[in-house]
């Protein structure tokens, strides 16, 4: 094994110069032990750009890519996956019954072993949007997945044995686990999910080696459970004060508030500091919850060693259109005004490409990326989103055109950065609704929510895009438009390649710089997963992606939801009628490769 | 005076004739349970899953479809209204929609995993089933249970038109209940010249 390392890191030190000079991101510092041909982690290095310094597969030759090899995971679900490529093994983990399997790269994909964690079928019950794993972890020789039953669990990636499992949330309280682990210094980073069934959100930190948790964080109610202590010195005065987690509620609604974790988490190792997004308050009903409601819907900067806050900001205050803030924070190195600034970037749901000073939670910029009406823009005096009081949620009256959906222009799924074109690539969606708030009441383990939605495609009549995002230039280099919502991942690499899948179950291979459509390949089902690219012992870059559609988008084909109600999977169906009619249930792995 | 009263008199028993001799012909009077069990007597009825059976069919009636009925529930607005409140008010609605399905599966197609009988959707809220379907035994009372199995089965139109709720009050997420092509029930509660087009 360590000859193959060796063999594969001799390799990429013998590819031609070109490769040399794409070195990746500034922050883009790979994980220990981790090799660039390698895929660890789902947002591939602790930056999150999803950007592969690898280039054999070239704007030029990609149109020879063809089918290496292929894997059905037995499970047909939602793929929401990314596959993990480390010790010339790849990991895939499927949704529910979250298998995880390894396949030996040095046979083609062979399978090496799977693990059954069995989790409990009743989890499937509260899982607001399909059964969905967004992916394994690897670290040192362990492998680490979460189950829908909320367990978190070590396997060791040699053998596939069980090394610690442990059980972190509740399925009666509506608690399920769906994000992809993060690793950072030895800890295993975990967050649960259940924003749609009036659970209390949190982060958690893991021994790597025995699974004890090292410290919890809540993202609502009092600041010693929050983990807010004298280090936090927020930018804007709206999140400075005592306890604002408890006293931006009503009495004892943080403690059924939301403001889980079932999203990206970066790592600067330089500032020692992780990002993670919090999700949307609960219910959907804002009326039943006056008040900021801190601290969902925003972000935190945290000391990954203790968990101790550092910063926060919110994107929505008060949400009032379910828009989750969980999406990705790519960390960059870029000049602004003449100055080299630590950025964080973050393309919401709220519909605006943020660029954030990631020292101090500072927001430089805010610009919309898709059709916003729901907000005005973002005050940058105050970093408060500027509502449009016209789109606001009233009990009983249904809000028709709010845009973005609920969803957001943005959900998980997640964008990519390329160092060489300094732009980033966003997968994502065109979608309005209309909005009826009706009353609801809490009652453990069942959903929350308090609202009758019903979304359809935004302007233009598309249901997705994927843009070429330029965050200095404020403005889109090029934007691909596509018939349904693009609910895939995307990777960039410095063969001037940019990957990403469609929900009809095309998986394409764009010019970084021009967005032209470079090779395309129909896959058995529609594509929701996350492309990654490796190379593989025999020396030769392979692009790896999972077919299966599902999810929130695709829940109509995978759970076989009725469209003639409007308001079924929370409303995305009526947006999704037409899906049945462009691709069916699946759950199978592809991998290209030159000939 | 006296006469007035004894005209009174006569008028009344005359009424009260009337309505003896005829009452019973132009009006039965609904029967309802002002006093239903109460949570603790949540049982399931008598059931079983499927029609498939080793050997001989059982003697006696189908237990999901004979046996005391509890029909008379899909039969009556009154019921169904109720029933669709509470589907809302016990936040079946989160998970199933308005029929069309989410975290779980749809109400208002044709495909039924447990039974479409309404003693088996009563089992199917009751005990729960194991992918997903919470118990509800113990919360809800029976007679709510019913009442909610009944509206259950006017999503698929498997209840009368006439009983079946109409539009409601809100964001217009499906066509109303009561316009569904209605479907003869199980049990052969509609004789077939019903059903048939006038």
């Amino acid at each position: 094994m360590r000859i193959g390392l060796l063999v594969a890191a001799a390799l990429l030190l013998a590819m031609p110069a070109g490769a040399q000079t794409a070195t990746p991101a500034p922050n883009s510092v790979a994980p220990a032990n981790a090799a660039e041909g390698d895929w660890v982690l789902a947002p591939k290095d602790y930056a999150n750009t999803r950007f592969s310094a690898l280039d054999q597969i070239t704007r030029d030759n990609v149109k020879d890519l063809k089918l290496a090899w292929s894997f059905s995971t037995g499970v047909n679900r939602g793929q929401e996956a990314a596959p993990i490529v480390a010790e010339q093994t790849m990991f895939v983990v499927t949704p529910y019954p979250n298998i995880l399997y390894a396949l030996d790269l040095t046979q083609g994909g062979a399978l090496k072993w799977k693990y059954e964690p069995r989790p409990a079928p009743a989890a499937q019950g509260v899982a607001c949007c399909d059964v969905v794993n967004r992916g394994a972890a690897y670290d040192q020789g362990r492998v680490f997945i979460n189950t829908l039953d909320n367990h978190t669990v070590a396997v060791d990636a040699k053998t596939g044995k069980e090394i610690w499992k442990v059980k972190l949330g509740d399925i009666n309280q509506g608690e399920t686990m769906t994000m992809a682990p993060m690793v950072v210094n030895g800890l295993v980073l975990v967050g649960n999910s259940g924003g749609e069934m009036g659970v209390r959100g949190w982060i958690q930190a893991l021994d790597a080696a025995t699974g004890t948790v090292k410290w919890k964080a809540y993202n609502t109610g009092p600041d010693s459970e929050v983990l807010i202590g004298p280090e936090f010195t927020p930018f804007y005065e709206q999140d400075r004060g005592k306890d604002l987690g408890v006293t931006t509620w009503p009495p004892e609604a943080w403690k059924i508030g939301g403001g889980t974790v079932w999203g990206w988490i970066s790592y600067d190792p330089a500032l020692d500091l992780i990002y993670h997004g919090t999700a949307n308050p609960g219910p959907w009903n804002p009326e039943q919850r006056p008040g900021d409601n801190k601290w969902t819907a925003g972000i935190f900067a945290r000391d990954p060693q203790t968990g101790q806050a550092r910063w926060f900001y919110q994107w929505a205050p008060h949400d009032l259109h379910d828009y989750d803030g969980i999406n990705e924070n790519v960390l960059v190195d870029l000049e602004i005004d003449g100055q080299m600034r630590k950025l964080l970037l973050r393309p919401e749901r709220t519909g605006y490409v943020y660029v954030m000073d990631r020292i101090t939670g500072e927001v430089l910029s805010a610009t919309p990326f898709a059709a916003v009406n729901s907000s005005k823009g973002v005050d940058l005096k105050t970093g408060r989103l500027i509502e449009n009081e016209e789109k606001h949620p009233v009990l009983g009256k249904v809000i028709r055109d709010i845009c973005p959906a609920a969803p957001g222009a943005k959900d998980w799924n997640p964008s990519a950065w390329s160092p060489l074109t300094k732009l980033l690539y966003i997968p994502h969606n065109n979608l309005c609704m209309d909005w009826e708030s009706v009353e609801t009441s809490y009652i453990a383990g069942t959903p929350y929510v308090g609202a009758n939605v019903k979304m359809y495609f935004g302007p233009g009549g598309h249901g997705g895009e994927f843009t070429a995002w330029d965050p200095i230039a404020k403005k889109e280099r090029w934007t691909i438009r596509e018939r349904f919502p693009v609910w895939s991942g995307t990777v960039a690499t410095a063969g001037g390649v940019v990957f990403y899948g469609t929900m009809e179950g095309w998986f394409k291979a764009v010019d970084a710089e021009s967005g032209q459509v470079l090779w395309q390949q129909r896959l058995g089902s529609g594509i929701i997963g996350q492309p990654v690219t490796y190379l593989a012992p025999d020396g030769k870059q392979y692009v790896a992606i999972l077919s299966g559609v599902g999810g929130w988008a695709g829940a109509i084909v995978a759970a076989d939801l009725d469209a003639r109600d409007a308001t079924a999977a929370l409303g995305f169906v009526n947006a999704m009628s037409e899906l049945p009619n462009h691709t069916t249930k699946g759950g199978t792995l592809y991998v290209f490769a030159l000939p | 005076m006296r006469a007035g009263i004894f005209a009174a008199f006569v008028i009344l028993v005359g009424a009260a004739v009337l309505l003896l001799v005829f009452g019973p012909i132009t009006y039965v009077r609904e029967a309802r349970e002002f006093r239903p069990d109460p949570v603790a007597a949540t049982a399931p009825p008598e059931i079983r899953m499927t029609d498939l059976q080793p050997g001989l069919p059982l003697p006696g009636p189908n237990p999901n479809t004979g046996g005391e009925n509890p029909s008379w529930y899909e039969r009556n607005a009154v019921a169904l209204s109720e029933g669709q409140r509470l589907f809302s008010a016990m936040n079946c609605v989160g998970c199933h929609s308005h029929g069309g399905g989410g975290m779980g599966p749809p109400l208002m197609d044709d495909k039924w995993i447990y039974g479409s009988d309404i003693k088996n959707i009563y089992a199917t809220i009751v005990e729960g089933r194991p992918n997903g379907m919470p118990s509800f035994r113990g919360k809800i009372p029976p007679e709510q249970v019913w009442q909610i199995a009944a509206y259950v089965r006017s999503m698929a139109g498997l209840t009368p038109k006439q009983a079946s709720p109409s539009r409601p009050d809100h964001l217009q997420a499906k066509a109303p209940e009561a316009s569904y092509p209605e479907q003869p029930p199980a049990g052969g509660l509609i004789p077939p010249s019903a059903t048939a087009p006038q």
